[in-house]
């Protein structure tokens, strides 16, 4: 029985967080996630990279480099890492260039994090759990936007928590990234509650 | 193994040409900023341009020629412009180099500032003057072991004016395209369909290097005049010239400008440098004191005599020479060209002689 594309969306988001429960994504996460606004904004950024590579590198995988595929008879799947990456990196360009012309205030916010979702390896590890769970269309569809909303999810409530850390008497060591990661922890470890819930592997 | 190579490379080759022709499209459509108006210093000049580039390239394209050491890069701070309307935020790669007063006051970094829509702002007066010349090399001799005089004839324009003390900027190639880089005018003011200059060669220095290598003949591209020297038309003030290595270019400029108006002004040069090696115009300067009563020449050297090395004139650091010779409370002037420290070390003893702030000059590259 196939896995409805719905129930995968639900688990990326709670029971298997790209970022809580396989840790992919950290870089930005620890540096983008002091602003609520700006956490909101580069995790809205990274969901629609991450549901529109999915489906593109779907399509590029199974129209393209399977062997035997309607494009191309050899079996080219050994090139699907630069593939992939060469299509997150074009699309990555796209988005910048969009946020560019219609929210310049969010273009300099970001700054130099917008093109650094390109090696965001959450984006990456999206098209690449498609490929080893063989995904269909649809259930890629609801991976890549479920873990969009899934990292998105975690950021903002680190941005939120960060914003109260503020006021905390946080011991002089722990200051600035160990207590993040120390935080993520316990986050990831919350959310591990959720396991049992549903089962996509 | 060969057949799968050949479908690999063509559907890479395939994919990335898709995925480019995809971004040029999108960059032709979301990246146009269309026309955009400049208004400079309220309505004096009012230009339009293309937007999407950064407003240096812009105001370049219009002829408006802001100083620029760094090509754009965002690193010497030169370019800066007061901006009253439709900058934009201040980008992080500017605020290491606008102090906080500046920052209140709206100045930006001119090859920072990307053009989007319409902006205001204000430039300095001079610079609206400052024209691109092209001239060709002329003579070229060397004054010691690493400085060499270069005189340059103007061919369009074919003439320049400029005040004692200023600098042209001259367009080097370099790898990462076109630079420029300052250089101060040694030829005088009457001069005026030749820009000269002296410049030493620094190891590994793009400007010098290109500099030194030209040949007679050779043409080059240079935008100026730029500088804030300013000479006290005042004839009682004493204009004090201090020069260190291979500051001695302004001096030049300024003592035969000043000689060829009013012979007898009253003025000092004093010149620093290290072993007799480098020690050039000594002679000149001399010729010109005895035909000037009231000019006076101090070369001082400031490492140790060599094993056989003649020198009549003093010795240590400029500074000391300055200081010494110097009787406090007189009404002076100083333009210092040289090496940041012997800059520094020169301001304070001329302050410690009664000199303002406002009454020294320099120019610190």
């Amino acid at each position: 029985m196939e896995t409805s594309p719905l129930l995968i969306l639900f688990a990326a988001i709670f029971t298997n967080n790209i970022l809580l429960a396989s840790f992919l994504g950290m870089c930005s996460f620890l540096a983008c996630s002091q602003q609520i606004e700006t956490a909101i904004g580069l995790g809205a950024a990274v969901t629609f990279v991450m549901t529109c590579t999915s489906v593109i590198n779907y399509l590029i995988y199974y129209g393209i480099l399977v062997e035997g595929a309607p494009l191309v008879a050899a079996d080219l799947t050994f090139m699907s890492f630069i593939v992939f990456i060469a299509v997150i990196a074009a699309f990555v360009q796209f988005v910048e260039m969009f946020i560019e012309r219609f929210s310049p205030k969010l273009y300099y916010a970001l700054g130099i994090f917008l093109p650094l979702i390109t090696v965001n390896c959450a984006i990456l590890g999206a098209s690449l759990f498609m490929v080893i769970r063989s995904y269909t269309l649809g259930q890629s569809l609801g991976f890549g936007f479920g873990g969009g909303i899934g990292w998105a999810l975690a950021i903002v409530l680190m941005a939120g928590l960060r914003k109260k850390m503020n006021y905390s008497n946080v011991p002089a060591p722990f200051r600035g990234v160990a207590i993040i990661m120390v935080v993520t922890g316990v986050m990831a470890m919350v959310f591990m509650g959720f396991v049992g819930m549903v089962q996509i592997q | 193994m060969f057949e799968s190579i050949l479908p690999a490379l063509l559907t890479f080759a395939g994919l990335l040409a898709g995925l480019s022709l995809m971004l040029i499209v999108a960059e032709r459509l979301l990246v146009n900023y269309g026309v955009c108006k400049l208004d400079i210093n309220a309505g004096e000049k009012v230009l339009e341009v293309d937007g999407g580039q950064t407003l240096l390239s812009a105001l370049y394209e219009e002829k408006v020629f802001i100083p620029s050491a760094c090509g754009g890069r965002g690193t010497c701070g030169h370019c800066k412009v007061t901006i009253l309307e439709g900058g934009g935020p201040v980008l992080p790669t500017e605020l290491p180099l606008l102090t906080r007063a500046e920052r209140r006051a709206g100045v930006r970094l001119a090859c920072q500032v990307k053009v989007r829509s319409d902006i205001r702002m204000r430039v300095p007066e001079e610079l609206l003057n400052v024209k691109m010349f092209a001239a060709t090399v002329a003579c070229k001799r060397s004054l010691t072991y690493d400085i060499k005089e270069i005189r340059f004839r103007l061919d369009d324009p074919a003439e320049i004016s400029h005040r004692p003390g200023q600098y042209v900027q001259i367009q080097a190639p370099s790898p990462d395209g076109p630079v420029f880089r300052a250089y101060s005018i040694s030829s005088p003011v009457y001069e005026k369909n030749v820009v000269e200059l002296i410049v030493r060669l620094v190891p590994g220095g793009i400007g010098s290097t290109y500099l030194h290598n030209l040949e007679e003949g050779e043409e080059v591209i240079f935008t100026g005049p730029y500088g804030e020297f300013r000479l006290d038309e005042n004839p009682d003030t004493e204009i004090i010239c201090v020069g260190g290595g291979c500051g001695m270019a302004p001096m030049k400029n300024i003592i035969h400008s000043l000689y060829s108006q009013s012979p007898d002004r009253k003025c000092r040069l004093f010149f620093g440098c290290r072993t007799t090696d480098d020690v050039f115009y000594l002679d000149e300067f001399r010729a010109l004191s005895a035909e000037h009563p009231n000019f006076s020449v101090v070369y001082a050297l400031s490492d140790p005599l060599r094993e056989g090395e003649q020198w009549d004139g003093e010795t240590g650091f400029i500074h000391l020479s300055v200081d010494k010779h110097l009787e406090p409370g007189v009404k002076r002037q100083a333009f210092l060209c040289g090496p940041p420290l012997m800059i520094e070390a020169v301001k304070q003893v001329l302050e410690s002689k009664g000199l303002q702030p406002e009454d020294i000059f320099y120019d610190k590259f």
